[in-house]
């Protein structure tokens, strides 16, 4: 079972020695995700430092 | 190993000279002749230095051309319509990267070009060259008209939201960047180094002929306007396309990456380029130089339905060069992806 992105919506398959609280990166968007939880797969947005970008 | 012998015609220009580069290279091809009226009988590196060493082919005159399996045309526009016949009799298959062939109607030809079209009943005939499109009818086709720089970039980055109808057909604004490679090796004042250098300059605010590609593919039967401008940047290779739609529904961005994703998935040269964070968030035609890939991002404006669709290209490759090899592996049944698996520089 993969859990879903909540970026983009990609599958992610955790690999099978995740834990929770592990940060993995999502493989289309890149977003670093926080796994909620292993079973079943579940995963969130993990906080992001602010950058200064665009000024 | 049978291999295809191709010939270019018009190899001194940019785009003869990067189809060369990609073709010497090319496991299954077989170069018979390069021409050039102005370099007949120089070598081919005294005008494309990157190859010295890699050929010691020189250039033809084209009324010197030999029969062969696949023509290359990289000819100025409005030239290969005027001896289609004649390079008819040379090969069976012609891959044309001029605009002579691109626009299946006459009337919108002779609207964005000015002047009448010589042999239109050939319009037909050629398959329009943007593989992920029109990868069936390349298969079985003979002539396959590749397609332009700027269109390419346009198109690739919104034809999953025309194909779907999620946009607006009214409403599409198109702003290109351009590096100075896509005027060709001809000089000219405003090419003058202390003229280009630096500028950011609106060369066609409107009118551009890539807008009748663009209409072309994008409208899926519709009467849809796309608003399209272009402006020089100080950059030799390389555009970005900056396309503005407007939403006919209320998307997420997770909606807008799984319509991405399922038009183009699996496509070995379309990336979707979208990130949070890093350097490099967004597509970035630096990157891509002497690559084929076409690199796509977005953002949903958070106040409007407003999406802003942004896509990359390197000009002379995947708006030109890469994707007639592209094509030109389709059509004979190669892999994709042979002699274009350079994945570009970093840093650069």
């Amino acid at each position: 079972m993969n859990a879903e992105c909540p970026v983009c919506g990609a599958q992610i398959q955790l690999a099978a020695d995740a834990v929770q609280g592990e940060l993995i990166e999502c493989p289309d968007c890149g977003t670093e995700l926080e796994v909620v939880s292993v079973n079943p797969p579940q995963v969130k947005e993990a906080p992001q430092e602010e950058e200064d970008w665009g000024q | 190993m049978t291999k295809i012998k191709v010939s270019i015609v018009g190899a001194s220009g940019y785009t003869g000279g990067e189809l060369l580069r990609l073709l010497l290279f090319h496991p299954n091809v077989e170069i018979n002749q390069v021409t050039s009226e102005s370099y007949t009988g120089k070598f081919v590196y005294k005008v494309h230095p990157n190859l010295r060493k890699a050929t010691q082919l020189k250039f033809s005159s084209a009324s010197e051309l030999q029969q062969c399996d696949v023509l290359f045309l990289c000819l100025p526009h409005n030239s290969s319509q005027n001896k289609i016949d004649f390079y008819k009799s040379i090969a069976p298959k012609i891959i044309d990267l001029s605009a002579d062939f691109r626009l299946k109607n006459q009337d919108e030809y002779e609207k964005w070009y000015g002047h009448k079209h010589v042999r239109p009943e050939l319009l037909k005939e050629f398959v329009y060259g943007i593989p992920e499109l029109h990868r069936e009818e390349m298969k079985n086709a003979n002539y396959i008209s590749s397609a332009g720089c700027n269109a390419t970039a346009s198109i690739l980055g919104l034809y999953p939201l025309f194909k779907n109808d999620l946009v607006f057909e009214d409403r599409t604004v198109i702003e290109v960047k351009a590096g100075s490679s896509e005027g060709g090796n001809k000089v000219n004042e405003g090419s003058h180094h202390p003229e280009r250098s630096g500028v950011v300059r609106s060369y066609m605010p409107t009118k551009h002929r890539h807008t009748a590609e663009i209409l072309q593919e994008l409208s899926f039967g519709k009467n849809i306007q796309v608003h399209f401008s272009a402006t020089a940047i100080d950059i030799v290779r390389g555009l970005l396309a900056t396309c503005h739609v407007f939403l006919k529904k209320d998307l997420e961005e997770k909606d807008i990456w799984k319509i991405y994703r399922d038009a183009y998935g699996n496509e070995p040269f379309i990336r979707i380029v979208k990130e949070n964070d890093g350097i490099y968030r967004y597509p970035e035609p630096k990157l891509l130089s002497g690559t084929n890939y076409c690199d796509i991002g977005f953002k949903k404006d958070e106040n409007s339905n407003r999406l802003v669709v942004i896509s990359a290209i390197d000009n002379l490759m995947k708006g030109a060069a890469g994707q007639a090899l592209q094509a030109f592996n389709i059509m004979f049944g190669f892999d994709e992806r042979t002699g274009l698996e350079f994945t570009g520089l970093h840093p650069i």
